[in-house]
């Protein structure tokens, strides 16, 4: 046998990474399991109601460090937990916070990926001799030869399992980083990756998917921010103002934006006839705007920080489908550059709740034209 | 691959005359130490020896050592059992986390706590522990050799003040004994701890110096063992692998003051390693003589180290590296079969910085960029060799790939 390639899996512990640590190794690779300590679950243990035992199933739980290094041990691959902590509330947990802050609804797990994943991880890992890194993501990466007039391009595609297809977090990724990345699932459905799991025998093949944003334990982020601000010697900014109809007509105060997402419904503390939701938020004035499910219908956003992947840059407008929040169904869509990494939507049909600080991504067909960050 | 074990601070292994030592006392000579039959008598015996043994190692009367689990035990006995609500501790910045963990946790009990900073060299200055001193002082807690850069305390100054003070004073000795001498009256302390799998004994084992009159309060109770102070039945086999231990340290030691002893030549086999570490350009060691602290003391111990400033133990070497991630340089030396520690591992496996250099003063970039070379006393010009072959190419693949520029992290 000729000597394969030395590959990094990212190990968090859960189903996805470890079946791919397993898929790999017994294709013959040298494996070597990394897992990336991101935040200490008990940091902010006993501040405003963060409960001090945080619960199993959440990345960097020791439980999961546990069971990443059990499935190495298994697999008989060298195992490593690499330190990122800085990085990562650097990188994640502030600008998080931040958003929160400013009024909009931030995605860390793309951040995340952005900064640690494909970045530092990927780094940490060629630096240590290991050609490329694979995760438990699922989506599809091809080298396309015949693109850029026959210099060729990695591209990004939607996984078989469409319920699981998690491009919409990995938008941001480089050719660089493409080309050093291995998707091993993206041909597989979830339930194959359980019996695959099954099939090497691995003891956590019935462990549940996560599903939480992973450093707020309780899942609840408003009482994540209270507590981490506190914990930073910082008090939460005064935004409370006023809840105002589309009229302009007040109807109601609020004790600050950061409690509200665009297209949210409960915990306005208004009562009304028809149901109203949150449709925008203006971070200078703190006003929130609500009204009825029809208003929150738009036909147009902006997006910025754009990355490209299946084209260099847009020079035009292009027809695709927009995606605009993890579960939405991808809607035709132009877009147009209008600025230096800006770009315009028009979609085809009015979309519900585009809420800034989301990220747009542009499909083309299965492939991922490229995205940016709802303004 | 060729391995290379470079973490004897970490632990060591156990040398074939600790193992042969050990050996009768798991399946023939399995008796309970206090029970009154013949088989109890020869599990006495051999803990009497033992003890005998531990007495001359640390030059005290035998009624003076008391076995217990190893160093970790050992301190939390000094601070448990020494300690109430209104005392005042002091201890150092760079102590093992067994003394920092055991007396935060005092501190919440009421016991006021004061950690002495080291100069930038790495050794506490006993002006400091004389400035830190009060009437209500009840204990000073000072480490003989520090586990990350080796460099070895003054504490028999130290000691002098403690005493002066009216306080006790505790040594934790693990990772200085089988490294230097051991002299609790030449110290004057009233404590000192060790722990065999620091000296080429058993994991799970150690002991502790308690001079008479020490009122310490024993950690565990449940029987009368090891005069009241240490209830549990003994570990016959991990004592008297503990004893052989420290039988062969003594005599490491006595060589070591001869051109051709042990501990000579692991010195020289450790400066040779640093010196040819050090030709890579942006490194240095943690643990050096800084000319500007006015009066810092000179070599209490270790004369094989009179042409340094500062007094390491002989088999450590702690060195910076500008420019890479420290955890990455760990991993890519264990790929290649070499073992070295950087930092120290948080109870994930991921590492931290070491809290003893960023007690020096080093920032954190420097302080996680750092890696300790511990050799073992077995250790050859091969393995330095293979270390020297290794080391360069991985730094410069690390600051090719992955470079880390001051201030990126953190």
């Amino acid at each position: 046998m000729t000597e394969r390639a030395t590959i990094a899996v990212a190990m968090s512990g859960g189903v996805d990474s470890s079946t791919v640590a397993a898929l790999l190794a017994h294709e013959g690779y040298a494996v070597m399991g990394l897992t990336l300590q991101l935040w200490d679950q008990r940091r902010l243990a006993g501040r405003h109601g963060i409960p001090d035992a945080p619960k199993a199933g959440r990345c960097c739980s020791l439980d999961d460090v546990y069971d990443a290094r059990r499935v190495a041990e298994q697999l008989g691959i060298p195992f490593y937990v690499v330190n990122q902590q800085e990085r990562f509330e650097r990188d994640v947990v502030r600008p998080f916070v931040q958003e929160y802050l400013a009024g909009r609804t931030p995605i860390p797990c793309s951040l995340c990926n952005n900064h640690l994943k494909f970045d530092q991880l990927l780094q940490t890992a060629r630096s240590i001799g290991a050609e490329r890194i694979a995760t438990g993501h699922y989506a599809i990466n091809e080298f396309d030869p015949a693109r850029d007039a026959g210099r060729g391009r990695w591209i990004l595609k939607r996984a078989r399992d469409l319920a699981k297809d998690q491009t919409y977090f990995l938008f941001g990724l480089t050719q660089e980083q493409l080309a050093h990345t291995l998707f091993p699932l993206g041909h597989l459905t979830k339930p194959e990756v359980r019996a695959a799991a099954r099939r090497y025998g691995l003891a956590l093949s019935e462990k549940p998917d996560s599903q939480e944003i992973c450093f707020i334990p309780s899942g609840d982020y408003k009482q994540f921010l209270a507590a981490y601000l506190e914990e930073q010697g910082e008090s939460l900014p005064e935004t409370a103002g006023e809840l105002v109809s589309t009229s302009g007509e007040v109807l109601g105060r609020h004790e600050g934006i950061f409690n509200f997402t665009v297209g949210q419904r409960k915990g306005l503390g208004l009562s009304s006839a028809v149901p109203l939701y949150v449709l925008r938020i203006e971070p200078a004035s703190h006003r929130v705007t609500v009204g009825a499910d029809a208003e929150l219908a738009t036909r147009t956003l902006r997006a910025r920080d754009l990355n490209w992947i299946s084209i260099p840059e847009l020079t035009g407008p292009m027809r695709v489908k927009i995606k605009i929040r993890h579960r939405h169904e991808p809607a035709w869509a132009t877009i147009e550059p209008t600025g230096p990494d800006e770009v315009a939507a028009t979609f085809d049909e009015p979309q519900r709740a585009v809420t800034p600080g989301q990220s747009a991504v542009f499909y083309d067909g299965d492939e991922v034209v490229g995205g940016g960050w709802i303004v | 691959m060729k391995r290379v074990y470079m973490d004897a601070n970490a632990t060591t292994p156990l040398l074939p005359e600790v193992v042969e030592a050990m050996r009768p006392y798991w399946m023939e000579r399995f008796g309970n130490a206090s029970s009154i039959y013949l088989d109890g008598q020869q599990a006495r015996m051999a803990v009497d020896g033992s003890r005998a043994t531990l007495a001359e190692f640390f030059n005290c009367h035998d009624a003076e050592v008391v076995f217990n689990s190893g160093g970790t035990e050992g301190d939390n006995t000094a601070i448990f059992g020494l300690l109430r609500p209104g005392d005042h501790l002091i201890t150092t910045a760079i102590e093992h986390s067994a003394i920092l963990e055991a007396a935060e946790r005092m501190a919440q009990r009421g016991v006021e706590v004061t950690y002495v900073a080291p100069a930038a060299s790495g050794l506490i200055d006993p002006a400091e522990i004389q400035r830190a001193l009060r009437p209500e002082t009840r204990l000073v807690s000072v480490m003989l050799a520090n586990n990350e850069t080796g460099v070895l305390q003054p504490v028999e100054e130290i000691c002098k003040i403690t005493r002066g003070g009216g306080a006790f004073f505790h040594i934790d000795a693990v990772q200085g004994a089988g490294k230097v001498p051991i002299d609790v009256r030449r110290f004057g302390c009233h404590l000192l701890t060790i722990s065999a799998h620091k000296m080429y004994g058993p994991k799970g084992v150690g002991a502790n110096f308690v001079r008479r009159g020490t009122p310490v309060e024993s950690l565990l109770v449940g029987g009368g063992h090891e005069r009241r102070r240490r209830a549990g039945t003994e570990n016959v086999p991990g004592i008297v692998g503990l004893a052989k231990a420290a039988e062969l340290a003594m005599h490491s030691l006595d060589d070591s003051a001869l051109e051709d002893g042990e501990l000579v030549r692991l010195a020289r086999l450790r400066d040779r390693l640093e010196a040819e570490i050090l030709r890579i350009p942006g490194t240095g060691v943690n643990g050096t003589y800084i000319p500007q602290t006015p009066g810092a003391p000179g070599p209490a111990f270790g004369t094989w180290e009179s042409t340094r400033p500062v007094p390491r133990v002989a088999n450590t070497t702690n060195i910076w590296f500008d420019n890479l991630e420290g955890e990455a340089l760990v991993i890519a030396l264990d790929l290649k079969g070499v073992a070295v520690s950087g930092g120290s591992a948080c109870h994930s496996g991921a590492t931290d910085p070491s809290h003893v250099l960023l007690a020096m003063g080093l920032d954190k970039n420097r302080a996680r960029a750092s890696l300790r070379f511990s050799l073992l006393k077995t250790a050859t010009e091969a393995d330095v060799d293979y270390v020297l072959q290794v080391v360069p190419e991985a730094v410069e693949r690390l600051r090719a790939i992955s470079p880390v520029a001051a201030g990126t992290l953190g």
